[in-house]
């Protein structure tokens, strides 16, 4: 029973494993001081984590990976650049942008929740459209609309022609305005090394709103409904107004994920930085080994641990190993994008082996009536 | 009114929102100064550019499989074979037809691994398409820079190997497809029409519809893209035609009722194999033709988004999820490449210093693919 019990274990943690070595293998190869890698990862952790927390809610609806959650950065993009116009900086101008973000992100998750109801079955191509589509509008109220019909009068912000927002937004009043809050300073390996406290004080707050959350009467209708939304409804559940609740909530989470990040990076890339910000994070969640439908707080940490040392250290390993350092960040997009593909397809193969297994016992269970009855 | 509801139902609302947008853009163009002629052949150009990578959608739909997100797959075939027939340093036709052949090849391997993964995926076939595509572009820019191409047309001037961003067709096949139907036309019928009198038209016409008869025939006649639109005429032909032989129709019925199909003795798998491998090699020969349109062939992540525009081109035509004909690939790639064509140019003059364009496409393409998806389950149910 043990050894069978190691194997279901090893057996679900494949991919963590993997990466485990691959991330090894590619910290070997750049030639990182530990010092300069236990400071990367540290940073990276508050950086990334609380983007990927955004996921685990529409998994647990069984709305599979939410690849819609760039509108939840878009909106957290949104209401930081009101805020930078309105010169409201640190952690104060960090606050209000938050509280800013939500009704904009409950307005977008319902939206985004409202097609995905309509497209059952097919959420994750569905979401992953709607990002891209999402992006459009984006572009077109910011380079467009700002400045013209939203007053933005910064200018700092705002292009010389007058309206639309610049390419790049500094917000280096506002960087580290988490990250600052507590700053735990210690020695490691002979080099200070900084650990952003009040970043992981959030995060940590978060994951356990989420833990806890699981067991309200929402959280049980959500995983009633990923496993059977005909069920669900039987049982007096609400199905979709359950699944448009989750989307809200990832959709707000997502602002305030990238609200965390942006403080971090200390720029804001108006039009690219939400472009990477679903997939890096559902890329981090598949390597912590969390699937379509299960995600774990585990899953996320591990995941955004062995996905970040893999990327920081992608481009030295692969100048070092060939010679050529756009080797190594073209390995981590193939990477990144190969993660996903392997567990979509691992997901669905899984998914019709259960159905045919199914469909075979269903048979016999038959088979062995009749003959019973023949009898 | 019934029937004005009926027709508009058949053409569909998106369609009908993006012809109107698209009619009221020609109409807009001669007030804000962009020439129509110019509008109509940048149009016809980018049709007949486009055209092969939609077609590219069609046996997948038609099998199934659902719409082909995975395009990239049979763009890096496609591209495989044009650098091989550059390093060759084959000019002319015969470079051209050994990219096509050669891309053909590499893309029905590529398509029938790709075929096999699908099979094992029913049902989620988009999703695991788009990802297979988008890795595979990425394992391919890893490959681009360590690939042994010596050619100095496509390796980097620096360091003297892996392969440039944007290689340069004109050494070698750019614009070969183009001729008009004048350079085709044996020269008696060419000499015939120079030399046809139709002064007695003025007589009995206003002369103003004469002169703009003239103008239309003219153009007809002149346009140089019309050899690229043949081709592409005839590649619809095949398909066409394919889905008129006994396996076109066995890979029909596949679409339409797996359980029915699987029933009268057709392997479901196998047939949806080769639609996928069909797909795949029409996306090879849809970039084949593209790069000698466009007089570049662009590596690395430039393929990375290619299968949005064709897969919004032919749910623009009217295609859905599981229903697909030719005319839909024909009227998809006319509209949604027309947008594309005018909205820079009449958008830009009338709104100065506005690029408005790449916006627009964001929107309308996504907004259809969304529609599209949507609009399957609400038939389901």
């Amino acid at each position: 029973m043990g050894g069978h019990k190691l194997e279901t274990f090893l057996l679900n943690s494949i991919i963590p494993i993997i990466f485990l070595g691959l991330s090894a293998g590619a910290i070997y190869l750049s030639g990182y001081s530990a010092a300069y890698v236990v400071q990367e990862v540290f940073t990276r952790l508050g950086r990334n984590l609380f983007l990927v927390l955004a996921l685990i809610i529409p998994i647990m609806a069984g709305m599979g990976l939410n690849f819609g959650m760039v509108l939840g950065a878009m909106a957290g993009q949104i209401a930081l650049i009101m805020v930078v116009d309105w010169a409201v900086i640190g952690l104060p101008g960090l606050l209000l942008a938050s509280i800013m973000s939500v009704p904009l992100a409950i307005v977008f998750g319902i939206l985004a929740g409202m097609v995905l109801n309509r497209a059952k079955g097919s959420e994750m191509v569905t979401s992953f459209i709607l990002g891209f589509f999402a992006k459009g509008v984006y572009d077109l109220t910011v380079l467009f609309g700002m400045g013209s019909i939203i007053p933005v009068d910064n200018p700092e912000l705002v292009l010389s022609r007058g309206f639309g927002i610049r390419n790049a937004v500094s917000l280096i009043d506002t960087r580290g305005a988490l990250d600052q809050m507590i700053m735990l300073n210690i020695e490691m390996f002979g080099q200070p090394i900084q650990i952003p406290l009040g970043t992981y004080l959030v995060i940590a707050l978060f994951g356990l709103l989420i833990v806890w959350f699981r067991r309200t009467k929402l959280g049980q209708d959500m995983r009633a409904v990923s496993q059977s939304m005909p069920v669900a409804q039987a049982a007096g559940i609400n199905v979709d107004r359950t699944r448009l609740l989750a989307i809200v909530i990832s959709t707000v989470l997502g602002a305030f994920g990238q609200l965390i990040y942006l403080q971090n990076m200390g720029t804001l890339s108006t039009y690219n930085s939400h472009d990477q910000a679903a997939m890096y994070a559902i890329a981090a969640l598949l390597v912590g080994g969390a699937s379509v439908t299960r995600a774990t707080l585990v899953n996320a940490v591990v995941g955004v641990l062995l996905f970040h040392i893999l990327f920081f250290s992608a481009p030295m390993a692969g100048k070092a190993m060939l010679g050529k350092a756009e080797i190594g960040e073209y390995f981590r997009v193939f990477i990144a994008y190969g993660v996903i593909a392997a567990a979509l397809v691992l997901h669905a193969w899984r998914r019709r082996r259960s159905e045919s297994i199914a469909l075979k016992a269903a048979a016999q269970n038959l088979a062995a009536r009749q003959a019973g009855e023949s009898a | 009114m019934n029937s004005i509801k009926n027709m508009i139902e058949t053409a569909g609302w998106p369609r009908i929102i993006i012809g109107l947008f698209l009619l009221s853009l020609f109409m807009v163009a001669p007030l804000v100064g962009v020439k129509v002629s110019t509008s109509i052949h940048d149009t016809i150009v980018r049709f007949g550019r486009n055209g092969v990578m939609v077609l590219a959608m069609v046996p997948m739909i038609r099998s199934g499989c659902g719409l082909n997100f995975g395009l990239p797959l049979g763009i890096i075939g496609g591209i495989l074979g044009i650098l091989i027939s550059v390093e060759m340093e084959l000019v002319g036709m015969s470079g051209f037809l050994t990219a096509l052949g050669l891309g053909v090849v590499f893309a029905a391997f590529l398509g029938w691994g790709y075929g096999i993964l699908l099979n094992m995926v029913k049902g989620d076939e988009m999703m695991i398409a788009t990802y297979v595509g988008f890795s595979s572009v990425a394992f391919m820019c890893m490959a681009w820079l360590l690939m042994p191409f010596k050619s100095a047309a496509m390796v980097l001037s620096y360091g003297g190997s892996g392969l440039r961003t944007t290689i340069s067709m004109d050494d070698f096949w750019t614009d070969l497809l183009s001729c008009s139907l004048l350079d085709m036309l044996p020269d008696a019928a060419a000499s015939f029409f120079s030399q046809l009198d139709i002064s007695f038209l003025y007589k009995i016409l206003p002369d103003g519809l004469v002169a703009w008869a003239v103008s239309v025939v003219q153009f007809i006649f002149l346009e140089q893209a019309m050899g690229m639109i043949l081709f592409f005429g005839f590649m619809c032909f095949l398909v066409w035609l394919f889905f008129r032989t006994k396996v076109g129709q066995a890979m029909n019925a596949v679409g339409q009722n797996p359980d029915f199909a699987r029933a009268s003795g057709i392997s479901v798998d196998k047939m949806r194999v080769l639609s996928v491998v069909l797909s795949t090699v029409l996306g090879a020969v849809g970039i084949i033709v593209y790069a000698q349109s466009y007089g570049f062939v662009q590596l690395y992540l430039a393929p990375l988004y290619m299968a949005f525009p064709a897969v919004a081109a032919v749910l623009l035509g009217g295609a859905a999820v599981g229903r697909v004909a030719i005319v839909h690939v024909l009227v998809g790639t006319f509209l949604f490449q027309g947008i594309l064509a005018m909205t820079p140019s009449v958008i830009n003059s009338a709104l100065k210093g506005l690029d408005i364009s790449e916006v627009l496409r964001l929107i309308i393409s996504n907004g259809m693919i969304i529609y599209a998806l949507t609009r399957r389950t609400k038939e389901v149910r």
